[in-house]
């Protein structure tokens, strides 16, 4: 099953733990918050991921098995051009 | 068959009485499949987003079955939107048809409770109107704060539990665990209204919608959908842009909105949708990009504050709006404001608990996009709109409250 990364935006404090564990998918934008790579989550980072949401003071960093259904998909739809809380959104970069 | 029923709009009956209602509409005949005949009109909310109606009935009579709980059923007549009457006016003209909405989708997905939210200014007078109905479950009024979020269905639910009415996040949705914690209907009153006539057999009730108009007077009329907007809004010459949809809606130069159709394909063609059913015609002795700016500072004010790029970018480009609306300034400095205003729109866009700032972001950046020649007027030190021109869209005051 693949997994991806979420981040609960009322939750995150922008304390950036999660950035400096997980880098490789996870930037801060010039506020702090997070930006997360857009996609599943690569096999071999699990671990890694696992700890940065284990890390996280705010505990709004999650990791999600089940992409989200259709009828939440559509309810959710968003302009597509940018990075946002779930994945399902083409990255764009932090400055 | 008999001759297909007469058509009669939601703003039809001459007064909210249930008598004048059921003289107008005649009653509601017994048994219909809801969800069939809402899915073969393709009936879409009016509550902003166009969802298929058909389809959230069934994901919350599917989610209540799956979960073995009772859903609610929750009519969202709050209007948070400043340039927004249609649904204070549909409650005001004919609650009875919005009442009707209520039971009849209340039926369709099992729930034993149905609540009508309406704005603090309202609840006593709709509450006195559906006082006489003679409904098996009594719908609850319940009044929500008149600020912007309120109607936000996330929102909604905290309020109509007793809590603040500030959006929680999508997930889980409203429609699996909303009020009380049991999957939720909420449908905007005039969608609500739709399925009344619907279930009268008006075919055509799915075809038209309620628009409130801004020209030199603000009107709420019913206009029906796919009409060429220059039809339905009066456009002349003196109408630079129009306003489509409201505060988290799009400018159109008017030229374009003249001749666009006024439906979701149409729309869609030129990147606006009907939202909330604001059309707003901007005359060219106004400044664009001062009214914007004064919308957009109401929006970042209405935020809740609650998601760090919401609160940290909104505000900062309403105040850089600010700057552009004013005339003058160093050319290098008023190209930096556009570059931070482009930059934090991006960092904002899907990155809240609600669609709040997306909705704001869209309104910036179609200002930007039609109203190009007053910011270079702007930079040239000349503004058309500048004071003493009134301001055009309303804009309140937020209080400590939002
Ligand atoms: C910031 C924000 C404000 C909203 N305000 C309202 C509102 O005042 N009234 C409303 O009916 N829907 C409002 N909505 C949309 C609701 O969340 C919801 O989608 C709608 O009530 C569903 O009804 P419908 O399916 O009949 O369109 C708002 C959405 C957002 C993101
Ligand atoms: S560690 Fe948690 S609170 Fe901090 S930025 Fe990451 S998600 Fe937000
Ligand atoms: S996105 Fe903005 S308005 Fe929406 S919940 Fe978050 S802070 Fe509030």
């Amino acid at each position: 099953m693949s997994e991806r990364l979420r981040v609960d935006p009322i939750g995150c404090q922008g304390h950036g733990v999660c950035a400096e564990l997980l880098p490789e998918r996870i930037a801060l934008d010039e506020w702090g918050y997070p930006l997360l790579a857009a996609g599943d989550l690569p096999a071999g980072l699990r671990r890694e991921a696992r700890r940065a949401v284990a890390a996280c003071p705010a505990r709004a960093l999650h990791l999600t098995g089940t992409p989200a259904g259709p009828v939440l998909r559509a309810l959710q739809r968003l302009p597509r051009q940018h990075t946002g809380n779930t994945q399902d959104q083409r990255p764009q970069s932090a400055s | 068959m008999s001759a297909p029923p007469a058509t009669h709009g939601l703003l039809a009956a001459a007064d909210p009485s249930l008598a004048t209602h059921l003289a107008t509409h005649g009653p509601l005949s017994g048994q219909v499949d809801l969800v069939a005949l809402a899915e073969r009109a393709g009936l879409v909310g009016r509550g902003g987003a166009g969802f298929p109606t058909a389809r959230k009935l069934r994901a919350v009579a599917d989610a209540a079955r799956a979960t073995r709980t009772t859903p609610v059923v929750v009519a969202n007549g709050s209007e948070g939107e400043p340039a927004a009457f249609k649904d204070a006016v549909l409650l005001s003209r004919a609650p009875h048809l919005v009442a009707e909405g209520l039971h009849l989708a209340a039926a369709a997905v099992g729930a034993d409770s149905v609540v009508l939210a309406v704005g603090p200014g309202q609840a006593a007078e709709v509450g006195r109107q559906l006082a006489g109905r003679p409904d098996r479950s009594p719908i609850r009024v319940v009044p929500v704060a008149g600020h912007f979020l309120a109607g936000e269905e996330t929102a909604l639910v905290g309020a109509v539990d007793g809590g603040l009415p500030l959006p929680r996040g999508k997930v889980p949705p409203v429609w699996q665990r909303g009020v009380q914690g049991r999957p939720t209907l909420v449908h905007n009153v005039e969608t609500l209204a739709r399925l009344a006539l619907l279930a009268r057999g008006d075919r055509s009730a799915a075809g038209r919608t309620l628009v409130t108009r801004h020209t030199a007077t603000v009107d709420v009329v019913e206009v029906p959908l796919g009409a060429r907007l220059g039809d339905v809004l009066p456009v002349p010459a003196g109408v630079q842009a129009v306003l489509v949809g409201g505060y988290h809606g799009s400018w159109l130069p008017a030229a374009v909105a003249a001749d666009v159709r006024l439906d979701r394909d149409g729309l869609a063609s030129v990147g606006a949708s009907l939202g909330a059913g604001v059309l707003a015609a901007l005359s060219a002795d106004r400044c664009g990009v001062r009214e914007t700016a004064r919308v957009v500072g109401y929006l970042a004010a209405s935020s809740a504050g609650q998601c760090g790029p919401c609160l940290n970018g909104l505000p900062r480009i309403a105040a850089a709006l600010g700057l552009l609306a004013r005339p003058g300034g160093a050319p290098a400095a008023r190209a930096r404001l556009l570059q931070d205003v482009a930059r934090w729109s991006g960092l904002v866009v899907g990155r809240g608990a609600c669609a709040h700032p997306d909705g704001t972001v869209r309104l910036v950046a179609s200002a930007l996009r039609v109203f190009g020649g007053e910011l270079a007027a702007h930079a040239a030190g000349w503004c058309t709109g500048a004071p003493p021109t009134p301001a055009f869209l309303p804009v309140p005051t937020v209080g400590a409250a939002a």
